[in-house]
């Protein structure tokens, strides 16, 4: 079974530095048979961040990059509360950098008309875009999306792929809301591995529309592979969510780049 | 690195044979759940799921111990399905608010030979300060009966808002068991952040792995917890199985480790 994971980040994980710390990730990674990572966001967060902020954590996974490209993929970390600086991030990290998606966290609902200028130019680049989402039954944070605010966005731009961040977390909810909306795909990863996840999902969106990722380090990948290894689906429909689907988004952004995986 | 050279130099292959491996370490799993969930379809853990685990014995509770008022009925329905799969062991459940919840306890001990008991504080809406609970492990201590404590069930995030609880509080537990120091109790669901913050330093304790989460998380558990006082759990079927059997595969543990978690501390227990 061919591996990889959308979901990764620079924290929660042992290590000084940027790249310490995606070496330590890969060192568990290769432990449960997972080829690449996809990281964002650095070492220390913030829930709105600076712009400086976005900068000073899209550095750090440019550093972590550096060494580990034959390994790992970097989403760029953006704010719809800041524009001009994501879309000049944007530029440097993506269109003139390694980096090959966009990761939107919890700054702002992405329903909001101020974040469209990153979704059509990232949408130009070609690069993979993951937006955040919980419907939590304690209540989400000020700026953090649900997957009906996803909607409402998706619906504006009905071509464009984009990934829907742990399926809204209660995905018994998540996966309802985005049913319809056949450019959105879902996220497994950063819920606990409650049995039914990904069974629902593959009845409710199909296989096709599904992706695997662990959300680590305050995660372990252990638990969020047995959302896939332990379903009670067919092989080649865990192949497609523990690679294929992702690949099959990346492959545009990959090819221009001249990226072989 | 291109995908041949990944595969040649990584554990990758190594990484079906805890989910599928034949010839895998069996496990006693102190961690299931048989039962209806209140408010979920999930998986039956019959003989074949058992099997299909490799796990030699699993202390089961029952998910209708949560809501059940009646619930000697739930302890007596919990052994009439554990006298017929040998594998589990039944842990029944006492409710410390129920009027005469000690004849639960006598129940379960003497009428269903039950030597693990099971507690849901935050369902039952008690605190481990409650005087009952003392008495509790007075008595289990008495009987020699380990004394399950369920911390949680579910991530708060995604409970279901007319079911909705907190976390068990563990801060009394330490000055709790210094009063009864023969108790035997065993914590269920806990994560990292409740054992270090609270339990550094308590005897007698012993912990499933069910929720600890983060990369190489039971690795990390052990630099400052006892191996000898941590057990192999699933909370199955409420969590995939393979959860916690893939965590001892990312963690780097020695073979004596593994052996512990796996079956040797749970076995020592009884």
């Amino acid at each position: 079974m061919r591996i990889w994971d959308l979901h990764c980040h620079l924290s929660g994980v042992a290590g000084l530095t940027p790249e310490d710390r995606l070496s330590e990730l890969l060192r568990y990674a290769d432990r449960v048979g997972i080829e690449r990572l996809c990281i964002y966001m650095g070492m220390k967060w913030a829930q709105d961040p600076t712009p400086d902020d976005l900068v000073k954590q899209n550095d750090e996974v440019l550093r972590a990059l550096d060494k580990h490209s034959d390994r790992a993929f970097g989403f760029v970390y953006l704010s719809a509360k800041h524009i001009e600086r994501s879309l000049s991030e944007l530029e440097r990290c993506v269109a003139n950098g390694p980096m090959l998606g966009v990761k939107l966290w919890v700054a702002q609902h992405c329903n909001v008309p101020e974040i469209d200028p990153i979704i059509a130019r990232a949408a130009e680049l070609k690069a993979v875009i993951f937006q955040h989402t919980w419907f939590k039954t304690n209540g989400n944070y000020v700026g953090e999306s649900t997957p009906d605010d996803l909607v409402a966005l998706a619906k504006r731009f009905p071509k464009v792929p984009i990934i829907c961040g742990h399926t809204g977390g209660t995905w018994e909810l998540g996966l309802r809301a985005i049913r319809d909306q056949k450019n959105l795909f879902a996220d497994l990863a950063g819920s606990d591995p409650t049995w039914g996840i990904t069974e629902m999902a593959v009845r409710e969106l199909g296989a096709d529309r599904i992706i695997y990722g662990s959300d680590s380090g305050g995660r372990s990948f252990a638990s969020q592979l047995a959302k896939v290894h332990g379903a009670q689906i067919s092989e080649a429909d865990k192949q497609k969510i523990f690679c294929d689907n992702l690949r099959g988004l990346m492959l545009p952004i990959l090819e221009a780049k001249g990226i072989k995986a | 690195m291109n995908r041949r050279h990944f595969l040649g130099h990584t554990a990758a292959f190594a990484a079906a044979p805890i989910v599928a491996d034949e010839k895998q370490t069996r496990v006693i799993d102190c961690n299931l759940h048989l039962g209806r969930h209140p408010n979920r379809d999930l998986p039956q853990v019959d003989s074949a799921f058992l099997s299909k685990h490799h796990i030699d014995q699993a202390w089961a509770g029952s998910f209708e111990a949560l809501l059940h008022r009646d619930i000697a009925a739930v302890n007596q329905r919990l052994a009439v399905a554990c006298k017929h799969q040998p594998r589990l062991r039944p842990a029944g459940s006492i409710h410390l608010l129920l009027p005469a919840w000690k004849d639960d306890f006598n129940r379960c001990v003497d009428t269903h030979g039950m030597n693990i008991l099971r507690l849901h504080p935050s369902h039952h809406g008690y605190t481990l300060d409650d005087p009952s609970f003392t008495q509790l492990l007075e008595l289990a201590s008495a009987r020699q009966v380990l004394v399950q404590i369920v911390t949680q069930l579910e991530d708060q995030r995604t409970q279901h808002p007319l079911t909705q609880v907190a976390p068990v509080d563990l801060k009394p537990l330490t000055e709790i068991m210094k009063r009864v120091p023969s108790a035997r109790v065993m914590l269920l669901n806990a994560n990292a952040a409740m054992v270090t913050k609270t339990l550094q330093g308590s005897t007698n304790l012993w912990l499933d792995m069910a929720m600890i989460e983060g990369v190489g998380g039971v690795e990390n558990l052990l630099k400052s917890w006892p191996t000898e006082k941590l057990c192999f759990g699933s909370h199955a079927p409420f969590f995939y199985w393979e959860s916690s059997a893939l965590k001892l595969q990312e963690s780097v543990l020695t073979s004596e480790q593994l052996v512990a978690v796996q079956q040797g501390n749970a076995q020592a227990l009884l």
